[in-house]
């Protein structure tokens, strides 16, 4: 595509939205972005609600681009998406429990994540009392003979999130998975609305709190976009080697336990151990394991000290020893490699159709990644390659955490190397005489990219914020890939997409 | 394979001393842990941990407890898979209103004598959540609570002091 899409211009835009354009669109052309979705021409980055309006997030791949389009609503409709796109039904369900505005062609009816026991309807529209009794959740049904299902969750086996898993299975095979999820909702985004930006940013990294560091990043980014900050170089800097310690720490996680989740657990054991190397130094850096509350608007809380940095030049000379060798076992043990190869195949075009994030879609051939697309600083001054497979099975998913987390190493000590002086943080005034502003932040986390949307009033107080989550667009695809495997690969196909429960929640 | 067994033969132990137990918790279980039931158990606990609603960050350093640093299992407590087997259940989040029932049932199927500790700050009152329309509050808004470990998220050292002192809480009241 030559230009900018037509969908990404077109309408009355809104002045107060940076960096990227906000549109308000007709419903004609909120149908032709919709079918600009299905034809896969366009991904959807996110799709909310809002007092009286709608939405949606839209990213031009090629060239890069990024707009978000408005439907205002005047009637408590506005026209489905899902109806065109099915990345968009959960976000349209969602959308009709927390606001009540219903959308129009959407076959799926059923609530999401409104269980029916916060006491009111619609919490962030026009509260309603709430949905009389608690009527059984229909789930999606399979024909055929022999089938039999296993009921799984809330409450899981392990340390883990909770939400439900439907298997139907016949025999050991999973015929359908279905999710229901919204057990983790707590209500974030109406505990946002009128709170001060420094309390709305100790929420947003409470978001998922895997993700704290990329959650706090999007939101500052979108805070800042919305006020025309400029963020000191050292605290851009600073926030990278957050963003990248966090993801190492993640991503030593995950492949350890997604090996021990085939019983491997020499593997859990030893990137147990690098996991929690990581995590120290994170605490000797900046105060706190996880990084929690270190990155506000307008820079950083927290510099890096002599000794944390003296601590990550240890943990990256440990890793750097110990890592290739653990490598070397995951690819070298035949017993392993049975449970990871072939299994969970997520194939490509439905990695694109979603638009997945992360290593879903990198090891399902969608290269995208925040850092490189959009290079915030200092990942436009970065040398980082962003690996991608074709092959979209666990082992695909393995590897790409295994790439990744080399490339991570490579940043965290160019970081260290080239970290220029200076303040880490400046002064924000958020109130204005200008009246409303908005910001939109999207920012690589180590599961995919995390989308802020903020709008602040004159007061300077948040208006409205919504936190997306990768895993929006990734469980739906875990359902598609279980199918055809036998269920005892099901720990293995869940580990290895990781999706976050609370992220997705809110 | 083997040569990384052996290497961790011959290496140091990671595994670290538990600090000692602080006073505060243990005045907090001195009040609520039966004597009679810990001669019962002895020193060994099965835990079940319930997440009901958190944000995932307690339950990271939960799980960094079964790392080699501290090695939960060689103190007797160990994480088991069901209610059922479990002496303890470990509760972490502002429990969500969706979350209510299933901590109700979780906590019903767990054989007595039993305890319940509360992890993190949300658990003991909602924390940042509390004034939603969708969080019922802390947890022993639902369920009794033996024992609060603070924190956000509690360190595994935090989280270690304070399943030690369930342990160690008899000693103490003998003393008292």
């Amino acid at each position: 595509m030559a230009s900018p899409h037509k969908t990404l211009v077109e309408g009355r835009h809104v002045k107060a939205q940076r960096p990227w354009p906000r549109v308000i669109v007709t419903s004609k052309n909120w149908n032709y972005a919709s079918q600009e979705l299905a034809e896969g021409r366009l991904i959807l980055l996110g799709l909310w609600g809002d007092a009286d309006a709608v939405h949606m997030a839209l990213l031009n791949e090629e060239p890069f681009d990024i707009a978000v389009v408005t439907f205002e609503i005047t009637d408590g409709t506005f026209p489905s998406v899902a109806a065109f796109h099915p990345p968009a039904i959960r976000l349209e369900r969602t959308i009709r429990d927390l606001f009540g505005l219903e959308p129009v062609g959407l076959t799926d009816q059923r609530p999401w994540l409104d269980h029916g026991r916060w006491g009111l309807g619609h919490p962030l529209g026009s509260p309603t009392p709430a949905r009389s009794g608690l009527e059984p959740y229909p789930f999606l049904p399979s024909e055929g003979g022999g089938f039999h299902q296993i009921p799984v969750g809330p409450v899981h086996a392990g340390i883990i999130e909770p939400g439900h898993f439907r298997f139907t299975a016949n025999g050991e095979t999973v015929v359908r998975l279905e999710q229901r999820l919204g057990y983790a909702h707590k209500g974030v985004e109406s505990l946002m609305l009128g709170k001060d930006v420094n309390r709305v940013a100790r929420l947003a990294g409470r978001i998922s709190g895997d993700s704290t560091v990329a959650y706090a990043t999007a939101f500052a980014h979108a805070v800042e976009a919305a006020l025309t900050v400029k963020v000191p170089p050292r605290a851009t800097w600073l926030r990278a080697l957050m963003a990248e310690l966090e993801r190492l720490a993640n991503h030593f996680g995950d492949f350890g336990a997604i090996c021990n989740d085939a019983s491997f657990s020499i593997m859990h054991a030893q990137c147990g151990m690098l996991r929690e190397r990581i995590l120290r130094a994170a605490a000797a850096s900046f105060g706190h394991r996880l990084m929690m509350d270190c990155i506000v608007p307008g820079g950083v809380v927290a510099d890096l000290s002599p000794d944390g940095a003296v601590q990550v030049r240890n943990l990256l000379t440990e890793i750097r020893d110990l890592f290739p060798k653990l490598v070397d076992l995951y690819d070298n043990t035949a017993s392993l490699q049975d449970r990871t190869v072939t299994t969970g195949i997520l194939t490509a075009a439905l990695a694109r159709q979603f638009g997945a994030g992360g290593y879903v879609g990198r090891a399902s051939g969608r290269s995208f990644d925040a850092r490189r697309a959009i290079a915030y600083p200092p990942y436009d001054k970065l040398k980082f390659d962003i690996p991608v497979l074709e092959e979209g099975d666990v082992n695909a998913r393995v590897w790409i955490r295994i790439r990744e987390i080399e490339q991570s190493l490579a940043m965290v000590e160019q970081i260290l190397d080239q970290l220029p002086a200076g303040p880490i943080r400046v002064d924000i005034d958020p109130s204005s005489t200008a009246g409303t502003r908005e910001g939109l932040g999207l920012v690589e986390g180590f599961r995919g990219d995390v989308l802020v949307w903020v709008r602040l009033d004159g007061a300077g107080a948040i208006a409205r914020c919504h936190l997306r989550d990768p895993s929006w667009f990734q469980w739906p695809l875990l359902e598609a890939v279980i199918e055809g495997n036998i269920v005892a690969d099901f720990p293995l196909c869940n580990k290895s997409f990781n999706c976050s429960y609370s992220g997705h929640d809110l | 394979m083997r040569k990384i067994l052996f290497e961790g033969l011959l290496r140091h132990r990671f595994t670290e001393r538990p600090a000692p137990v602080g006073a505060a918790p243990l005045a907090e279980l001195a009040a609520n842990v039966d004597r009679v039931a810990r001669r019962r158990l002895g020193r060994s606990l099965s835990i079940r941990q319930v997440d009901a609603g958190s944000c995932n960050g307690c339950e990271l350093e939960i799980h960094a407890l079964n790392n080699v640093f501290y090695d939960l299992e060689r103190f007797g407590l160990r994480f088991v898979a069901s209610p059922r087997h479990a002496d303890v259940l470990l509760v972490t989040g502002p429990v969500t209103k969706n979350m209510r029932e299933a901590l109700e049932q979780t906590y019903n199927a767990t054989p007595n004598p039993k305890w319940v500790i509360a992890v993190g700050d949300c658990a003991v009152d909602g924390g940042l959540f509390a004034d939603s329309y969708a969080v019922s509050g802390g947890v022993s808004a639902t369920v009794p609570v033996d024992l609060h470990i603070r924190g956000c998220p509690p360190s595994p050292v935090q989280l270690l002091e304070g399943l030690l002192a369930l342990l160690q809480s008899e000693e103490t009241k003998n003393r008292a």
